[in-house]
């Protein structure tokens, strides 16, 4: 068990959203504030880091011709767990997200981890997996929210700062709205946003692998 | 319910309201399965029909689960019956008519994780349609991921052929950008009103 390379892997190298490519469907569609991000990125996090353990628990006991099955109704139960104490403590998020935290359950992040990492290793090893993997799914959530909100709408922390209701907080005014680039709070923005993100990345790692030769 | 409560889910779900390019749902298909004309489009279909199955089971499902007071079990309960009849819909195939089945390959199990079909039955839910509301708007919301699916595909062929994109920005993210520029298009069917 590694901790450092794992975190190293979850956060760069294997990072589930820039270089796996999974989970892309929440990663545009709740990345319109940052209560949204931050929210919708600890829920993938907590079920991702639970469904790594007990799928690694249970790895020796599910057959390999239904294991797929299994895994699904192992993620969909605590999809629910999460979804119903949202409802419960947290309504707000709940709310604004909708119908995207059941959908967590056909997140492919999850599934894919599932399938690749926990079913293959200890318990231990898959618990640590899943945080980090949360970590960088979170970390790319943040800065596509905060990216498109600030440049989008001129605002910072939206629905966390700047007073009132948690959820219904206005954020914190940089620049006026009137000045926003107004499409990128729009879906388009998502697509444009996270292509250019993936873009960098590969830019990055590409710059990186040619310095690791060139030693 | 008359013919236009119809015609505007219809219209919603085909164009305004696009399942892929304004709710984001059936991203991963959507990126995944759209290089070629052909088995994007064999993969749209076979979309379109297990969502109208599904929109259909779910429907009856949803009402079985409230009658025993079980609603908290739907996210577990919907994901089951579409695994269930995704895995249907390939005995089917392979039995009934094998060249459609091996046209679609492996893209048909690949349905169940669909963010749409889960999609489509949620939403379906919690917008409170009939039954025949729901079956009009998984069949719908399908032809409307078909459309997009087929306009993705063929720029994309394109593409490929005569891409001088920088090279940080091969593969999926010139893909993105391509997506984003299509729904930038599709927003302009947003003032679209049906009364």
């Amino acid at each position: 068990m590694n901790f450092g390379k794992q975190l190293k892997e979850g956060l760069i190298t294997q990072n589930p959203v820039l270089v796996q490519v999974l989970g892309m469907c929440s990663t545009m569609a709740i990345t319109t504030s940052f209560f949204n991000g931050m929210g919708m990125g600890v829920s993938v996090l907590i079920i991702l880091t639970l469904s790594n353990i007990f799928i690694s628990l249970l790895r020796k006991i599910i057959p390999n011709e239904v294991r797929i099955a299994c895994y699904i109704v192992v993620i969909a139960g605590f999809v629910t767990c999460v979804d119903l104490l949202l409802k419960a403590f947290v309504p707000a998020l709940s709310n604004s997200l909708g119908v995207f935290i059941p959908l967590i359950v056909v997140n492919c992040i999850i599934l894919g981890r599932a399938e690749g990492f926990a079913s293959k290793n200890g318990v231990g090893a898959s618990a640590v997996d899943g945080v980090c993997q949360g970590i960088g799914y979170t970390l790319v959530l943040i800065v596509m929210c905060v990216f498109r909100e600030f440049f989008g709408s001129g605002k910072f922390g939206g629905g966390l700062l700047g007073g009132g209701a948690l959820g219904s907080a206005p954020g914190i005014t940089i620049f006026p709205e009137e000045f926003g680039i107004k499409v990128l709070t729009l879906p388009v923005g998502g697509f444009l946003t996270l292509g250019c993100l993936i873009a960098l990345m590969q830019w990055a790692l590409a710059k990186s692998a040619k310095k690791k030769e060139a030693k | 319910m008359t013919v236009t409560t119809l015609l505007a889910i219809s219209l919603g779900a085909i164009l305004t309201n696009n399942f892929i390019f304004a709710q984001f749902l059936g991203i991963c298909p959507f990126l995944g399965v759209s290089k070629k004309i052909d088995t994007a489009v064999g993969m749209g279909a076979a979309v379109t029909f297990v969502m109208g199955l599904a929109s259909a089971v779910c429907f009856g499902v949803n009402k079985i689960l409230i009658a025993f007071d079980l609603g908290f079990m739907q996210t577990v309960a919907y994901i089951l019956v579409i695994a269930a009849l995704v895995q249907f819909v390939e005995m089917f195939l392979k039995k009934n008519i094998p060249t459609l089945y091996t046209a679609l390959g492996v893209y048909l199990p690949l349905i169940t994780t669909n963010c749409a079909v889960l999609g489509v039955a949620l939403l379906n839910t919690q917008n409170e349609y009939n039954f025949i509301e729901s079956v009009v708007y998984g069949i719908t919301g399908g032809l409307g991921f078909l459309l997009a699916i087929f306009l993705f595909a063929a720029i994309r062929e394109q593409l490929e052929v005569s891409s001088e994109n920088p090279k940080a920005f091969d593969g999926f993210p010139i893909a993105l950008v391509t997506a984003g520029l299509i729904a930038l298009a599709f927003m302009g069917f947003s003032g679209l009103k049906v009364w």
